[in-house]
């Protein structure tokens, strides 16, 4: 193939990605720096600062720090437990664990709000065996189960892609040195599975940062996050100036995740899902 | 603002497909489409669709219908014009906003004669808005109430102080917009819903923030589903939903009541109105529609379906003996004398609310 017909060939997605990519994030600096009558400013930016918008940033960030650890607990035995079941079984417990994610988040998020109302599903179960109510919903950890189930497939399968990788004989290796269970783990998977960690602590840290959805379903619209401010004023305050520099704000957080996938994934192993 | 179940999240989805794929919704009857075409925007599930086909039918007029869920949604898609719509159905403070933005075209009444079914009350009560009566033909209108469940909550409910009661403290439901959860502090505080003084406003705000820990949650169109399923006690929620989820309990057999009430200090009375925007290709279908939207006995099968009280007089005439009597439906000048209609409040009155809004709801 010569370079002038590849060049063709990337033409439809050079198109796509200025289109959809380069132009809209060139609107959000526009709007983002600019002021309604368009003269330059950093007031949309700097708002972040402001007493809601700075409070909901901190409760964005610790929410979505607190389902990234559960994330992270949760994922790495069963991303070891994959790794250690044969082929193709291991390939079966993942595409059931995928599964749901064919439907539609929105539905599943629904589905949550459902099992978790006051009448709802889990505490009619809770009732008819004469237990306690399970009253989380409209508060914060409601917001964190929704974030944890939505979002653990991300941390799942890039840490089992990393650790899918790596050769037994790495691990048989160290076992024939002398290492015990507890050093193989620490000083040979634990080190190699990070590319895996990483990418799977960006992808869940940064949709959780900035979701607006599961915060408005399970928690009643009553807790505020920066998701929600920045959707509040698009749709509702109709200030797009406001809602852009603080979307830049969110874009600071997501540029050092990339940095950091950069530094620790320089081979893309584990976005490679 | 007034529409029945339907998620944000829906609504803009189903936009997104509708304008990717360039159509609304369209039942082409057998000769659609030789009349031309009418865009029509309406509030979903605003209609009885079977009106739409016998529209269509008739005039031989292709009706494209697409649906938003809030004013502000609807006036971003007019304002950006990438899809243009005949007749569009706004609710009063936004049709004065568009009014004043020069949005709108003046309605020739000479293609609307059946605009005299409309009793004359809501044609004065829309000169809030529409001082002369040139833009707009009301279609609907109502209250903001208090819905209650009367196995939950045993005192009668006359005021909005009673979402203020700690024994409903989770059990409250209150309106997820901005000019309506303040229109209640408002209300309850003898301001007028349509204040931009700050220290009024800010005397709400402390109200909302202090209401904020007995409130189950901020809903829409859940209000409804909510009620229906006895999740809640008490909440706000629009006239027109009333018969609606009054009969659901009926069907469900629910072992309580819901009953509504228009608060003793007054409300928010609303119109949503039928308006044609200044860049509409096809006026005068838009006013054909109008006119055949409002014949009494269309006007009164709409009703039937949509359940929001119709300001058709004629239609109304033709009601069963009960649901004229329906106060809570149709209620008296005199239960109405402390209510207001939305007014526009400028932009900068917006950013106030909702600048105020964002710290109700970050507290």
């Amino acid at each position: 193939m010569n370079k002038d017909f590849r060049k063709v060939l990337a033409f439809p997605y050079i198109i796509w990605m200025a289109g959809f990519t380069i132009i809209p994030l060139s609107l959000i600096f526009i709007y983002g720096l600019t002021d309604k009558s368009g003269s330059f400013t950093f007031a949309n930016v700097l708002a972040i600062f402001a007493g809601e918008h700075f409070k909901a940033l901190i409760l964005s960030i610790s929410l979505s720090v607190v389902s990234t650890v559960i994330c992270l607990i949760m994922a790495f035995p069963l991303a070891l437990t994959l790794k250690s079941k044969k082929l193709d079984k291991g390939s079966l417990i993942v595409f059931i664990f995928i599964l749901p994610m064919w439907m539609n988040f929105l539905l599943r998020t629904l589905a949550w709000l459902s099992l978790l109302e006051k009448n709802g599903i889990i505490n009619t179960i809770l009732h008819f065996l004469h237990l306690p109510g399970l009253n989380i919903i409209n508060t914060p950890a409601a917001i964190i189960l929704g974030m944890v189930y939505n979002y653990l497939p991300f941390m799942v399968l890039p840490i089992y892609n990393v650790l899918e990788k790596i050769d037994d004989n790495t691990i048989n290796a160290a076992r024939d040195l002398g290492a015990n269970t507890m050093q193989t783990f620490t000083k040979v998977i634990m080190p190699l599975s990070i590319p895996g960690i990483v990418s799977g602590v960006t992808m869940v840290f940064v949709p959780a940062l900035t979701t607006f959805v599961i915060s408005n379903i399970l928690g009643g619209s009553k807790v505020l996050l920066i998701g929600n401010v920045i959707e509040q004023e698009f749709t509702k305050g109709s200030n797009w100036n406001l809602g852009s520099g603080l979307s830049l704000i969110m874009m600071i957080f997501i540029l050092i995740s990339m940095a950091f996938i950069a530094k620790y994934d320089k081979d893309g192993e584990g976005i490679s899902v | 603002m007034k529409k029945k179940f339907i998620s944000t999240m829906t609504v803009m989805s189903m936009l997104f497909v509708a304008v990717l794929s360039g159509c609304g919704k369209s039942d082409a009857g057998a000769k659609a489409g030789s009349a031309g075409e009418l865009y029509v925007y309406n509030w979903g599930e605003y209609i009885d669709e079977s009106i739409i086909d016998e529209f269509q039918k008739e005039t031989g007029i292709k009706v494209v219908y697409d649906m938003f869920e809030t004013n502000e949604d609807m006036y971003s898609v007019i304002e950006a014009g990438g899809v243009v719509y005949d007749a569009v159905c706004p609710s009063d403070y936004m049709i004065e906003k568009m009014i004043k933005n020069d949005m709108l075209a003046e309605i020739d009444f000479n293609n609307v004669p059946n605009v005299k079914n409309i009793d004359s009350k809501y044609m004065e009560m829309s000169k809030a808005f529409d001082p002369e009566n040139k833009y707009s033909v009301p279609y609907t209108w109502g209250t903001v109430g208090i819905l209650y469940n009367t196995s939950m909550v045993k005192d009668d409910i006359t005021s909005w102080g009673d979402l203020w009661n700690t024994k409903y403290q989770g059990n409250i439901l209150m309106q997820d917009s901005v000019r309506d959860a303040f229109m209640v502090g408002e209300k309850l505080l003898g301001y007028s819903i349509n204040t931009t003084d700050k220290s009024e406003l800010e005397k709400v705000k402390d109200k909302l923030i202090e209401q904020k820990p007995l409130v189950q949650a901020y809903v829409v169109d859940q209000v409804r589903d909510k009620m229906i399923g006895g999740e809640a006690a008490i909440g706000v929620i629009y006239s027109g939903e009333m018969l609606y989820v009054q009969n659901e309990v009926k069907k469900a057999g629910g072992d309580f009541e819901l009953k509504y009430v228009i608060p003793k200090e007054g409300t928010n009375v609303w119109i949503d109105s039928w308006v044609i925007p200044k860049n509409a290709k096809n006026k005068e279908n838009a006013e054909k529609w109008i006119d055949f939207l409002n014949r009494p006995e269309i006007a009164k099968k709409n009703f039937e379906y949509i359940t929001y009280p119709t300001p058709n007089k004629a239609a109304y005439d033709l009601l069963d003996k009960d649901l004229q009597n329906n106060t809570a439906l149709f209620p008296t000048d005199d239960m109405l004398k402390n209510s207001e209609v939305y007014k526009y409040i400028g932009d900068e009155g917006d950013n106030l609310y909702n600048e105020l809004w964002k710290e109700v709801k970050g507290n």
